[in-house]
């Protein structure tokens, strides 16, 4: 791999850009791997990555049915933050932000990220305790989450509307000035050119339709569209369709599969200089370096796999979004998509083994995975090649479900987060 | 939005008079406090979740305010059919495939339907 620079760019700037490599190559698969990711997105692609470079073990494969980064890596709104309220939750997703602050540097590409603040509004008395209570358990933690008074909102993000008749009157917010955006592709693009240099096999058009287990339940392989592949351990990083992947292994998960739906706008000048995030009316938006402005809606009510959602849910994202930016009013939007995210019952991740040797997962990210993907990457990757969880994702079991140890985010958060 | 039909104000309504309830046919122990934790945890969190047809729970809370069952394509999104609370599972291949399941139908049938169809494609 030839190293991204400022002089690679010069020099290839004199020689029409026809230089550069292949960020990453399409071999054909091998009968046999140490270890198989089950989706290449930014999950899948990061604990490959770190596999490679934390553990050694570069015979890897990631197993992609469509294109790599093309389910929620590229679907999502890209917000990165870390101000959640329990030990467990801080620990991970504070151990991603850690990680994404050198992102760039360790991949040697490029991801944009940004720490251009995350500003949480309360619209209510409720709002305002919870975001108080998360904020002084998030200072225990060592994570930094401050609130703002309604006038010190306006002077951070001053297209905001604080009128006193506003359908959604922001009485204060909860700022988190690490928190910010990253360039999803790029995150996708840039681990997946870093483990390909470190031999990792990177397998597009590839679907996985079952998995292989020997007599005594180990896993020995996974069949694929093109033919099987052996693998001693195989981690499944398949997002919404965790339940179809795991069921083909006979273990059912506490998921539930939601569409999540996504718009951007024609892009224009710099105005919205952070992330706005409103829990209680669904409503989230950044204005992309294009110019776009990015905003996310809440889930819809049914579970689908069909990747679209009702527009009513957009309406009512909107609804609020031109309430809260009068100035967005008259602006187009572009386009509009869905993605399936995979729901927990307690609204936080699994990262764990399974009961099935051999056999790990990776998922229930909900609505809010990305921010998490070097977090989750990294110790998933250490949980495969030790067979045995990190400090940071050893609460986040399958097994909470059955004993009672939820992470309950959803109780604390009232809300898919 | 989804147009969903209320089996018991039949007819169909916009999904915004609907609240989704769920998987459906999960029937709660009646001696729970003798369930074993695994038993109780799949009744309670672990769900099939199926890409395909699944039975599901639906409330027409702005109507009739009754609960119902539905099966629906998680795929296309696309209802098979609807029925009322208590009703057993109705049988998806029947459903399916209507002229299998049917003797009586004449096999002449599904070709009388199929010709007006070529002739419009011919226009």
């Amino acid at each position: 791999m030839r190293k991204y620079s400022v002089f690679a760019l010069a020099r290839e700037a004199l020689r029409a850009h026809k230089g550069w490599d292949q960020q990453w190559t399409s071999p054909e698969p091998k009968s046999e791997y140490d270890v198989i990711i089950v989706g290449a997105g930014g999950h899948g692609l990061a604990t490959a990555y770190y596999l490679a470079k934390e553990h050694g073990i570069t015979n890897v494969a990631v197993l992609e049915k469509g294109w790599l980064g093309g389910g929620n890596t590229g679907r999502n709104t890209t917000i990165i933050r870390s101000n959640y309220l329990y030990d467990e939750s801080a620990g991970i997703y504070e151990h991603a932000v850690k990680l994404w602050e050198g992102l760039s540097q360790d991949l040697n590409y490029n991801v944009m990220y940004s720490a251009r603040g995350v500003m949480m509004l309360a619209h209510n008395i409720h709002d305002v305790q919870v975001f108080k209570r998360h904020i002084h358990a998030n200072r225990l933690n060592g994570i930094d989450n401050e609130w703002l008074t309604p006038e010190q909102v306006k002077e951070f993000c001053p297209p905001i509307n604080l009128s006193a008749d506003a359908r959604y009157p922001i009485i204060g917010a909860a700022l988190q000035r690490r928190g910010g955006t990253a360039r999803h592709d790029a995150v996708a693009w840039g681990y997946a050119r870093a483990a390909a240099d470190r031999g990792v096999h990177i397998i597009q058009n590839c679907e996985v339709t079952g998995i292989r287990r020997a007599a005594n339940g180990a896993v020995v392989g996974v069949d694929t569209n093109r033919g099987p592949i052996n693998a001693k351990k195989v981690g499944v990083v398949a997002a919404g369709h965790t339940s179809v992947i795991m069921n083909m292994a006979g273990v059912r998960m506490p998921l539930e599969s939601y569409p999540l739906q996504a718009l951007v706008s024609e892009p224009v000048k710099p105005l919205i200089p952070c992330v706005i995030m409103s829990n209680t009316v669904h409503a989230y938006i950044s204005q992309s370096d294009k110019g776009e402005m990015v905003i996310g809606a809440g889930t819809d009510q049914y579970t689908s796999y069909s990747q679209t959602g009702g527009l009513h849910i957009i309406n009512h994202t909107l609804d609020a979004i031109c309430e809260m930016f009068p100035v967005l009013t008259r602006l187009k939007m572009l386009r509009s998509w869905g993605g399936i995210v995979d729901v927990t019952p307690d609204r936080s991740p699994i990262l764990a083994k399974t009961p099935v040797p051999g056999l790990y997962v990776n998922c229930g990210w909900g609505t809010g995975g990305f921010k998490a993907t070097p977090g989750s990457g990294n110790v998933f990757a250490h949980t495969i090649a030790r067979d045995e969880p990190h400090r940071i994702n050893a609460p986040f079991t399958i097994e909470r479900f059955t004993t009672g140890r939820l992470i309950d985010e959803a109780a604390a958060a009232a809300v898919a987060h | 939005m989804l147009l969903i039909k209320c089996p018991y104000c039949e007819e169909e309504r916009p999904e915004l008079e609907f609240r989704n309830a769920g998987e459906a046919h999960l029937v709660r122990s009646p001696a729970i406090s003798e369930q074993s934790d695994d038993d109780f945890a799949a009744f309670l969190y672990f769900r099939q979740n199926p890409k395909g047809l699944q039975f599901e729970r639906w409330r027409h809370i702005h109507g009739c305010g009754r609960f119902f069952n539905a099966v629906r394509d998680s795929v296309s999104d696309k209802f098979l059919t609807v029925y009322k609370a208590g009703e057993p599972r109705p049988d998806v291949e029947a459903l399916l495939n209507p002229e299998a399941a049917s003797v009586s139908a004449t096999a002449a049938e599904p070709a009388k339907k199929r010709a007006p169809r070529a002739k419009k494609g011919e226009l």
